[in-house]
Order: structure tokens, then sequence, then C-alpha cells
């Protein structure tokens, strides 16, 4: 660490000792970062290479050794054949489950954050902090206080086990992120925007609808990224809420890869893997900087 | 709710009351408020409620006091999963913490490239513990994964068998977590780094401290806000663990790497045994909450301060 930060070292000593010190720091701080490089880098690696291997293939080779020969049989395998459970049918009809579910889940939620979030920046009456404390501490909820009467409420009402009651429960469980997403940004908003508005009359929804939405696209995209990445790898509402052909992507893959008997196949486990990882890695390569932003303060503040 | 109460306590009239409670932006978080006041706290309550119960199957709402807590702080294998937790917790933060400071600190140093690096550091946290926990089995599986492959470069007597070892097992978990998260603490150390006024720097310099200096009498102090965010935030990840454990290990070998998380859903849902479920479920939410309420607390805080 020291010698790292030794790129501006003091101007007292002798140029060549100074560029000979300045060259092992950078060897250094490459060295380090290129083995953590390595580290986040080969499980990727290695699953990616086991997903076109032959069974064959992987009980002779190292998880390293180049497919030989390649096939795609094990990502066809994957989607339209492994078993879950009792039934053969592969990921796919359960990767369109969470697709149906995080969809209106995602919208909703996003939606009734940023009117809360809103709500929250306007509010006149005392202890506003104490409000937005009290729906804050619901995201730090741990799930298992909740979680048998939430099953019990859902039997009630008649949405046990569908992905209706997943979608619901998923919905308002992100209210308290996406509140806290939408109110630190409309925090920002100085109040002489919605001044000359609110002189013309408009009211309370008007000016949300016409002055705050618009330029809250930022805010709401990192919403969006944040609960579909959530929901999208949500197990345990969806292990404990759903069952059978209603199971969410993750609950799919963890009973291919957890309950298969007899020889396992590690290649069909890995194409699994990494197709139930493809959305929220395709939106974080793309939109990487709302994600980031979202988790920072997803989890810094709610 | 709250609203309606706090301003009925004061001598003030039904007429005002019905006034504020039709303002549009009361009726706007109202709703969900109410629905978080059910679905949270009512929740909780209710959670609560049912502990104190011999509630199997079905809920049954006879009152027998805390026998279920009697029994939880009895059960072998509900103490054996706290001690994993601790252990689990231990590694996870501080490791996540320091991994996460060092490469923040060599990211900072006006390197090349700083965009890719940040975003393949970073890519675990997108992919779900069920992922990343299928990913680190396979790789740790002892016959076909990095066993064999460090063998097949000449070390034959290369063991790397954690995941099947009881005595090992909970650390496996602890990888794949600083695998998946390390990467949060580093964004969060980068970020504060990139917060210091550079001139403190420049003039510790000037007055002689070397750089080890500048970085533990200087950079280290101002750090403290990160230190504090990436620490809670590991700490509450570590207590809510649940699906990493699930695809790596089960709870295996036997009991080993067991979480109390994995405690509560056996009985919940497995063993339909929801009294003595709900008790573990309400010692979780207590753990979390005296980690994370001081938290909000202070986030609060800070915040009307930099109103101010």
């Amino acid at each position: 660490m020291s010698v790292a930060v030794s790129a501006d070292i003091p101007k007292l000593k002798s140029a060549t000792a100074a560029r000979r010190s300045k060259l092992v720091g950078r060897i250094l701080t490459y060295g380090v970062l290129g083995f953590f490089i390595l580290f986040y880098l080969l499980p990727l690696v290695v699953m990616i290479l086991t997903s076109f291997k032959t069974m064959h293939d992987i009980e002779t080779g190292t998880v390293l050794s180049l497919p030989n020969p390649p096939t795609i049989e094990p990502w066809t395998t994957a989607w339209s054949k492994a078993c879950i459970g009792v039934e053969c049918v592969g990921l796919h009809s359960f990767y369109r489950n969470t697709v149906i579910m995080a969809v209106p889940a995602v919208g909703i939620s996003t939606l009734i954050g940023a009117l809360n979030g809103y709500a929250l920046t306007q509010l006149q009456f005392p202890y506003p902090r104490a409000v937005f404390g009290t729906i804050l501490l619901g995201a730090f909820t741990p799930y298992q206080a909740v979680l048998i009467p939430l099953a019990k409420t859902l039997g009630h009402i008649g949405l046990a086990g569908s992905l209706a009651g997943l979608a619901l429960v998923h919905s308002i469980y992100g209210i308290p992120f996406t509140t806290a997403f939408a109110r630190s940004f409309f925090l920002s908003v100085p109040p002489e925007l919605t001044k000359a508005a609110k002189v013309d009359g408009a009211g309370f929804f008007r000016i949300f609808v016409s002055i705050m939405l618009p330029i809250s696209t930022p805010i709401l995209v990192v919403s969006v990224i944040y609960q579909f990445t959530n929901i999208w790898n949500d197990f345990l509402f969806g292990a404990a809420l759903t069952y059978g052909s209603q199971a969410p992507v993750m609950v799919a893959l963890n009973n291919i890869v957890n309950t298969s008997t007899g020889e396992r196949p590690y290649n069909v486990h890995m194409a699994a893997a990494i197709l139930a990882a493809l959305p929220t890695l395709v939106l974080y390569v793309f939109a990487g900087k709302y994600f980031i932003r979202g988790l920072t303060m997803g989890s810094v503040k709610g | 709710m709250t609203i309606a109460q706090s301003d009925a306590s004061r001598p003030q009239r039904a007429a005002r009351l019905r006034r504020v409670a039709l303002r549009p932006d009361i009726l706007t978080v109202l709703p969900s408020g109410l629905v978080l006041i059910v679905f949270v706290y009512g929740f909780i309550l209710w959670s609560f409620v049912l502990s104190l119960t011999s509630s199997r199957i079905a809920p049954v709402y006879d009152f027998v006091g805390l026998q279920q807590y009697a029994l939880l702080w009895a059960n072998d294998r509900w103490i054996q999963s706290l001690l994993n937790l601790a252990t689990f917790g231990i590694v996870f933060v501080t490791m996540a913490t320091l991994v996460g400071l060092v490469q923040a600190v060599f990211i900072d140093q006006k390197i090349r490239a700083e965009g890719v690096i940040r975003t393949i550091y970073l890519y675990p946290m997108a992919i779900s513990f069920i992922v990343t926990g299928t990913a680190w089995k396979w790789m740790l599986n002892p016959s076909l994964g990095l066993e064999r492959l460090v063998r097949s470069w000449g070390w034959e007597s290369f063991r790397f068998d954690w995941i099947v070892n009881p005595d090992m097992a909970i650390y496996t978990l602890a990888i794949a977590a600083i695998w998946q998260s390390s990467g949060f603490s580093m964004a969060i150390f980068l970020a504060a780094l990139r917060g210091i006024d550079g001139e403190i720097i420049k003039a510790a310099r000037i007055d002689g401290a070397t750089t080890w200096q500048t970085f533990r009498s200087i950079i280290l102090p101002l750090l403290r806000p990160a230190f504090f965010t990436a620490i809670i935030v590991q700490v509450a990840l570590a207590l809510r663990c649940f699906d990493l454990m699930v695809a790596m290990t089960g709870g295996g070998p036997g009991f080993a790497s067991d979480l109390p998380t994995n405690f509560f859903y056996q009985f919940a849902f497995g063993r339909s045994r929801l009294g003595f479920a709900a008790a573990s479920g309400i010692m979780i939410f207590v753990m979390v909450l005296a980690v994370m309420l001081p938290f909000i607390i202070w986030e609060l805080r800070h915040e009307r301060r930099r109103e101010r």
C-alpha cells in the first residue's frame, strides 16, 4: 500500500531513484489490480467453459481446460429439458414466470415510490423524518420476521402459491427502497422550480406529472434497475410463497442444481446458472452507472 | 396514522384534522404507508404473537409465554447456526472490507482503464446468490474443481475439500460472499477517497510526512464514515444470508454451515412448527434491528445536519 501511493513521491530524491520507485509502484498497483480481476472473472470463465463441455470432457479435463469438442447441448437441455422436481421442462417456463411477475412489480413499486418520495418532500405536518424513518425501516426488516404471517395472509386472500401473490409481495416490500430513491432525488430539486407553477394555481398532482416526473427520469431508471435486479434475483420469497410450476427462475435453478439424482450434469447446471444470471448481467453492462447508484443509495439509505 | 395521532394529541379539532387528511400529499403517502404498517409492523407483531403460542402446522392462539424461546435457546442446532453465523460474519465482513479498501486505494492511483476494472470488480453484485453459490460449489468440487486444476499443474498432493469438510464448510460460504460483495465496499471507499481534499495531503507532504504516515494519520481517519457504512451494510448482508448457503452447502455437511435464516426456513416451511419458527424469526429481527437502528438514526441525523 505504501509503495503504491508513492506515485507522487516527494521531489527531494534524485530523479532516477524517484523514477525507479515510481516504476515499482506501478508494477505493484497493476499486479494487485490484475490479481483481483482474475479473482472476479475466474468463476465466470469456469462456468462458461464448463457449460460448453460434454460430461466425458468434464470428467477427464480440468475446470480451465477448453471444451473438446465444444457442445451446445447443455444449453438446450438447461433451457427446455432439465428436470425441476418431477417435471423435466427446462428453465424456460420459469423464466417466463419471473418476467410476468417482475414487470408489474417493478412498475408498481417504482410509481408508488416516486409519488411517495415527492409527497414526503412536500409534507408540512410534524415529524416528516419520523414518517420517512417508519417507511425506511421496512427496507431493513429481515423477511424471516414477516414470512409466516405473509404466507397466511396470501392464503386468506386466495393468492397462496401464485405468481400474482409474489408480484404483490415484491411490490409492497419494494416501496421502502423506491420511496427512499425518489425522496432523495426530490429533496435536491430547488423549490423555485415549482413555485411559479404553484402561483399559477397548479395542484399537487399537476405539478408532479408535468414538472417532477419529466425531470426525474434518472432516478426512475435507478429505481427500475434496482427493483428489477432484486426481484429477478430473489430466492426467499419465491421459495416460501410459490410452488410447483409457479416458481420463479431462481427457485427453479436451485432445484435443477440441488435435486438432481444420479450423475450430476454439471455442464447443464452451469448453462442454467448463466441463463438465470443473463438478464441482470446484461442490464449491469449497459446501465452499470444507474445500477451502482441504486446499489449505494439502496444499501446506505434503505 | 402517526400523522393523525400527533395532530389529534394537540389541543386541536376535528375540522382541521379532516382538512389535513384530505390534502393530496397526505392522501398519496397514506395508502402505501398503511400497507407498510400492516405488512411490516403488523406482521412482525403477528410473528411475535405466534412465537408466544404452541402453533404447529396451523396457528393456534393459546398463550404459552416464552416457552418457544426457551426451547429455541436450548436447541443445539440453533446455537450451532448462531456460532456458524458468527464465524461467517466475522470472516466475511473483515475480508470484504479490507479487500474493498485495498482495491479502492489502488484504483485511486490514476490508473488506466479504471472504468473497465471497476465494472469487473462490481459485476458479481448484479448476480443472484443462487448463481454465485452454484458457480462456487462447482469450483470447490473436491474431485473435479480447483483441486484437480492445481494437481494438474503438478502439485499432486494439493487438497481443497473445504466444502465437504465440516470444519471448513462455513469458510467456503465466506469466500463466495467476499467474491460477491467486496466490490461494493470498494465503491464506497473509492467515493470517499475521491471526496478527500487533495490540498490536505499536499500540505502533509510539504510538512515531510511519508506516504504511509499520510495514509495512516490523514486518509484513514477521513475514511471513518466509509468504514462505518461498508461494515454495517455487510453485517446486514451476513445476518440475512440464506440463498448462498442453500445453493452452496444446504447447511451441510450435517449442520456445519447451517445459518439462523435456514433454521427459520426449515421449521416454518419444512417441518411446520410455526410457533417455534416464529420465535427464531423474531430473534433474527432483533439481531438485525440492533445493528440497523442506530445506523438509520445516524443517517437521518446526518441528513438534518447537512440541510442546515
